[in-house]
């Protein structure tokens, strides 16, 4: 079979060893792992700021930072964990398990595949370091809208430039992602047997190749505004600050849906292997996402109801929004209905899976409200939204990542985790998510603003219970890098198929995954076997 | 490695295409700067540059009989450095007919300086139907220090306007040089 020579083939090849071997590595296997490591600790980086920010909201009143530095903590605290910790995350799974998934000995351009990865480090360390130049950290939010974010310190220019090499990073890990899928394909592996994960990978590659670059154009208008006396979005010379956040949220809109695709894809691999089911309307669920992708890019305002906008605008965005709806219930259909009279079993990917439906769900329920033009008139920049986009994105996409992470940990280190642990991270993770973020909602209803450090004292008890859920949630994640360390030291061998009802070419190779697979393409025997769906 | 060999020339011909499309999306970025533009003056919400030229209209035979009551502002960016107002706070004014009134400009900013007032016609819809023939707004200003300046304003209002249109309000924002954020 294939992976036997595949597990010769790595016994005579001299790879570098030491730190000379994650630097100069150019193996989709070594260049995914160094993706998520780097996620993981931007997600502690970013996590730690958001402990500064439920900490100094633990009660009314200001308590242990100033107002600015606040205003830095939740800007930096949103691009760590979407540009840091959220799309590493992606690209790092991307880069383990497409070229796994469709027999390919690797990504297409493994060269610009280490080079897209060493390019973020270098990009947060530009951001990261603007709080200690004069001025501190951007504080205007991480959507730099201006004239405020222009009023910012000498972090503005470090700012920009580290969002352009995020871009340009996720541009080169995408262009590989989409050359790999195209072109290094195994004979027999067609478009319509891709797992999941490999399809909504393939529509979120589109759309971050087409939105990222012009996140790139309006972030150079901020600096030539600033720097070289263009007026794009400065009404004394005849620009407009609204024309910015047209701009941004073009790019935005699609982003958030770049957060959360591949999180379908995972959620429909794992529902199925521990529903011992094949996925329900595997065609309708990557129409879905390709529908999904395509509205994304038509519903932009629907964050910027209450900048002005004709009436007309006003009804094709929401309508648009709403119409979102569809495709996305399509897929929560998909997900019951695989899981409808299928023999159950809820290790913790699955567990962290139904999570991820149940809450991911919810979150979107309170998109739906905020998408209704005079709702969202009440709505806009309070904790009600803060509330919405955290449900989508933490037990969302970050639940979706940790789905993933403990599905494909047997894969990757040959050892099963200790599932007696990670039921124990789940289960606190999600009871203290709620704790966290249900209470945002009541906040917001009740008026509370987003962005500020300090509040009316009628807010002040779900403050608290909030704060209460963060500081739980942030303790119990201490748990996931303990449990991955165990998992790598040691633990139950894992079989190569280490779920008994997974399928798919990556449960073809053995576990561990050898450094070189599917240097021979699979046999259509073995194709066909793992795309039953 | 080795069935893939031939495949390196499609690879890299895939990525240009790519690198080709990620190109064209940061330039169509900035194509989004001109389609606003233009997409402001579709929906009616006016484009400032077109607030910010003269028009070419002029009123033509005898003005409406309806009044329309024209409320006039002065803005300015940040307090104390500029005095910065109408000289009436509100006009009656019969569309097709053309007016003359004044804002008062006073540099207080200790040096001699130029600023530039942007217009703005509110409601949005409006700014179709008003027609500015002559205004200070449409070039900067030099005003030396201390200078104080009366600075005047000639429109008139089409007699197309819609009936249910009965207030409008012209404020200006006078921004001077240090006011730009360019220049901080």
């Amino acid at each position: 079979m294939a992976h036997e020579h595949a597990a010769a083939h790595d016994d005579h090849h001299q790879a570098p060893t030491g730190l000379m071997r994650w630097i100069k590595t150019t193996n989709h296997k070594d260049i995914g792992t160094l993706y998520l490591i780097f996620s993981a600790v931007m997600f502690f980086v970013g996590g730690a700021m958001a402990m500064v920010i439920r900490a100094e909201l633990f009660k009314p009143g200001m308590q242990f930072v100033d107002p600015s530095f606040f205003n830095s903590m939740t800007t930096v605290h949103a691009l760590a964990m979407i540009f840091g910790a959220v799309m590493p995350a992606w690209v790092g799974l991307a880069n383990w398990m497409i070229p796994l998934q469709i027999g390919a000995p690797d990504m297409a351009l493994p060269r610009m595949n280490n080079f897209s990865f060493w390019i973020l480090p270098f990009a947060f360390t530009l951001l990261l370091i603007g709080f200690f130049v004069p001025g501190g950290a951007p504080a205007g939010g991480w959507t730099l809208y201006p004239p405020l974010v222009l009023q910012g310190g000498d972090s503005l220019p470090m700012a920009i430039f580290a969002v352009h090499l995020m871009g340009a990073s996720s541009i080169m890990g995408v262009i590989n992602v989409i050359v790999t899928i195209m072109n290094m394909r195994a004979p027999g592996m067609t478009l319509l047997r891709m797992p999941l994960f490999v399809w909504t990978w393939l529509i979120t590659a589109y759309l971050l190749i087409a939105v990222m670059p012009v996140l790139a154009g309006a972030v150079t208008m901020l600096l030539t505004d600033h720097f070289f006396g263009t007026s794009f979005f400065s009404a004394a010379g005849g620009g407009d600050p609204v024309m910015f956040q047209h701009i941004f949220w073009f790019f935005g809109h699609p982003e958030v849906y770049i957060l959360i695709l591949p999180a379908f894809g995972i959620v429909s691999e794992i529902i199925p292997t521990f529903s011992r089911k094949p996925l329900f309307g595997y065609e309708a669920m990557v129409y879905a996402s390709a529908s999904i992708a395509f509205l994304s890019f038509i519903v932009w305002a629907h964050h910027m109801f209450t900048v002005g906008m004709p009436l007309a605008g006003q009804m094709f965005f929401m309508l648009s929004t709403m119409l979102i709806a569809i495709p996305t219930g399509v897929k929560v259909f998909n997900w019951c209905a695989t899981l409808w009279r299928g023999s159950l079993t809820f290790e913790t990917p699955m567990l962290f899976a139904l999570a991820f439906l149940f809450l991911f769900t919810c979150g979107g329920f309170s998109g739906l409200m905020l998408a209704i033009v005079p709702a969202d008139f009440q709505y806009h920049d309070t904790y009600f939204v803060v509330a919405h986009f955290h449900y989508v994105l933490v037990p969302g996409a970050v639940f979706a990542i940790m789905a993933g992470v403990y599905y494909w940990m047997p894969k990757w280190t040959g050892h099963m985790y200790d599932e007696k642990l990670g039921k124990w991270h789940f289960w606190l993770s999600a009871i203290f998510v709620n704790v966290l973020f249900f209470p945002q909602h009541f906040l917001g209803l009740a008026g509370m603003p987003r962005r500020i450090p300090d509040y009316s004292t009628q807010f002040a008890d779900w403050n608290m219970v909030s704060s209460l859920g963060a500081f739980g949630f942030g303790l119990s994640q201490l748990l996931f890098p303990y449990i991955i360390w165990k998992c790598v030291k040691g633990g139950a061998p894992a079989p190569a198929r280490a779920w008994e009802g997974a399928h798919g070419l990556e449960w073809e190779v053995p576990s561990p995954a050898p450094h070189h697979t599917w240097d021979e393409a699979p046999s259509m025997a073995v194709i066909a076997r793992g795309a039953e769906h | 490695m080795m069935r893939f060999a031939a495949l390196r020339s499609e690879n890299r011909r895939l990525a240009l295409k790519l690198t080709g499309f990620a190109a064209g999306a940061f330039a169509f970025g900035f194509a989004l700067v001109p389609l606003y533009e233009v997409l402001c003056e579709i929906t009616g919400i006016g484009n400032p540059k077109s607030l910010a030229r003269a028009a070419e209209a002029r009123p033509d035979g005898l003005a409406d009989t309806r009044t329309i009551t024209l409320e006039l502002i002065g803005n300015l960016p940040s307090v104390g450095n500029w005095e910065f107002r109408p000289v009436v706070n509100s006009m009656q004014v019969h569309p097709g007919q053309l007016y003359e009134t004044f804002f008062i400009a006073r540099n207080l900013t200790g040096q001699d300086t130029v600023a530039q007032a942007v217009p703005d016609v509110a409601p949005s819809k409006a700014v179709a139907w008003f027609h500015k023939t002559e205004c200070f707004c449409f070039t900067p200003q030099s005003f030396r220090s201390n200078e104080e300046r009366v600075l005047p304003v000639r429109f008139f209002v089409d007699k197309a306007l819609p009936s249910h249109l009965d207030r409008l309000t012209l404020s200006y924002t006078f921004y001077d040089e240090s006011t730009r954020v360019a220049a901080r």
